[in-house]
């Protein structure tokens, strides 16, 4: 989070953001305090968690999780909680 | 050409409105703007508009379908008076946000408690720091005008800011008066067709409106905003030009009455300048140096003519019509006097707070106001008359 912010002259005005997609480059997952540890061996790809996620951080591919968005993840925990599995571990950061 | 109508303040509006065709108008009704919805929606119950009309359940809802309607890049407007504009306080300063030129004809109505539906400046004053551009009309000629106006400041592409253009309540809004009305095609040629930028509803160049903003960027959006006002104090000056070629009429920030030699003068919003033209016909007969000065557009604040006019005066007198409840004298008064403080010749300079929920201001007693600057001119100020109350009883 150490990148050049741009001055007042050089952003669009009235807070408009004129890129589609660009919420992917705003990195939210130094806000953590917990983060999500999934089990590879306990989990059935049943993709409630991917669901769930509020911020789509469950990475999928071929109808299997493949992995875990840090970037975005907030930590908050709904992936651990819907679980039918119980495979999600949330741990301290 | 143009032709001369018997109108209301409030008609007025609701003509300027009709010659605009605006693509959505959502509002309220609300005393003393009434009159200008029902009019509207006159016009478009008789086919006389292409206006989309929303009659929404309350201002709340009427700015922010304007908002809305705005971002989706048309024209919107929609028009108030006090609890109403107070309902719709928090869409206010969304729309200046957005950078959303909404145009809103304000009423201008004493805000509640106790309830009353006169004049007073409490409620445009109230917004006075929500981003908005606003001017005052001293008559429903200048309502009309200045509607018109107010949409090409509005969407000048350097401002993009939304615009109130408040009338006294009842004073002007039901009052009858001679006013010149251009042909709707000279109007709407003036006004121009609206396309907005980064719209909404521009679907191969999506956009987001209204994101978060936190401490790393909203400070620089605000700071856009305070540009756009500057830039407004430089463009306006350019679009009154361009409405004076076909009007004849000069809009300036303010407006001097016989104040060439005056040595006393009261500054005032609104209906009351003309009141004050009155009295000052009357007092120059009398052979006194009096004059009067109006200001027209508060946002921007046009200073260096405030304060380039009134250095020349020995003494002047700030009519406030809204009371801030500082302790130390209504919002005109203090925005004028701090603009002296620059100026190497500052006349004395005292605030009467007055006509508060409709009450009168007579010509008695601005006859007053300028015997009491008559006294100060010659004595220096007399700090029992510092900040006073126009016509409350003892």
């Amino acid at each position: 989070m150490t990148e050049k912010k741009k001055g007042w002259k050089e952003i669009p005005i009235g807070g408009k953001i004129t890129e589609a997609g660009s919420a992917v480059k705003y990195k939210t997952g130094d806000w953590r305090t917990f983060k999500p540890v999934r089990n590879e061996e306990k989990c059935n790809n049943c993709l409630f968690c991917w669901i769930y996620c509020p911020d789509s951080s469950i990475f999928v591919k071929d109808g299997k999780v493949t992995g875990i968005d840090y970037d975005h993840c907030k930590g908050c925990g709904i992936c651990a909680r819907v679980c039918p599995k119980k495979c999600i571990d949330m741990e301290k950061e | 050409m143009s032709k001369i109508l018997a109108l209301t303040g409030d008609q007025a509006a609701a003509e300027a409105m009709r010659q605009i065709n605006p693509d959505v108008v959502a509002a309220y009704p609300i005393t003393p703007q009434t009159e200008i919805v029902m009019n509207f929606a006159q016009f478009v119950a008789d086919g006389r508009v292409d206006t989309e009309m929303i009659p929404v359940e309350s201002e709340h809802s009427a700015m922010s379908a304007c908002v809305g309607a705005s971002a989706s890049g048309v024209r919107a407007m929609t028009a108030t008076s006090a609890n109403g504009l107070a309902l719709m306080w928090e869409v206010v300063y969304i729309a200046a946000s957005n950078r959303l030129p909404i145009v809103m004809p304000v009423v201008n109505r004493a805000l509640s408690a106790p309830i009353n539906i006169h004049c007073d400046h409490s409620d445009s004053m109230g917004a006075r720091d929500a981003g908005w551009i606003q001017v005052y009309c001293e008559n429903p000629q200048e309502v009309y005008d200045l509607i018109i106006m107010a949409i090409r400041i509005a969407e000048h592409k350097d401002i993009l800011l939304p615009v109130m253009v408040c009338q006294d309540g009842f004073i002007i809004s039901h009052g009858v008066e001679r006013v010149r009305i251009y042909e709707d095609r000279m109007v709407r040629n003036f006004v121009g067709e609206y396309r907005g930028q980064n719209v909404l509803l521009d679907m191969d160049n999506p956009v987001t409106y209204g994101p978060l903003d936190l401490q790393d960027y909203y400070f620089e959006h605000k700071r856009q905003q305070s540009l756009a006002v500057s830039n407004a104090r430089v463009l306006i000056p350019d679009i009154v030009k361009e409405y004076e070629k076909i009007s004849g009429k000069n809009y300036g920030f303010i407006e001097e009455y016989k104040t060439e030699d005056a040595e006393l003068a009261v500054v005032s919003l609104g209906s009351t300048a003309g009141t004050a033209k009155a009295l000052v016909d009357i007092l120059r007969e009398q052979g006194r140096k009096v004059g009067s000065v109006k200001i027209r557009f508060f946002r921007p604040f046009p200073a260096e003519e405030i304060a380039q006019c009134l250095s020349k005066f020995k003494a002047i007198a700030v009519l406030d019509r809204s009371e801030s409840f500082s302790s130390h004298g209504g919002p005109l008064f203090n925005e004028v006097r701090s603009v002296l403080l620059e100026s190497e010749k500052r006349p004395v300079i005292i605030n009467y707070i007055y006509g508060l929920g409709g009450r009168d201001i007579g010509m008695e007693q601005l006859e007053s106001v300028f015997n009491d600057l008559k006294e100060m001119a010659e004595k220096g100020l007399n700090k029992d008359k510092f900040i006073n109350y126009l016509g409350v009883r003892e």
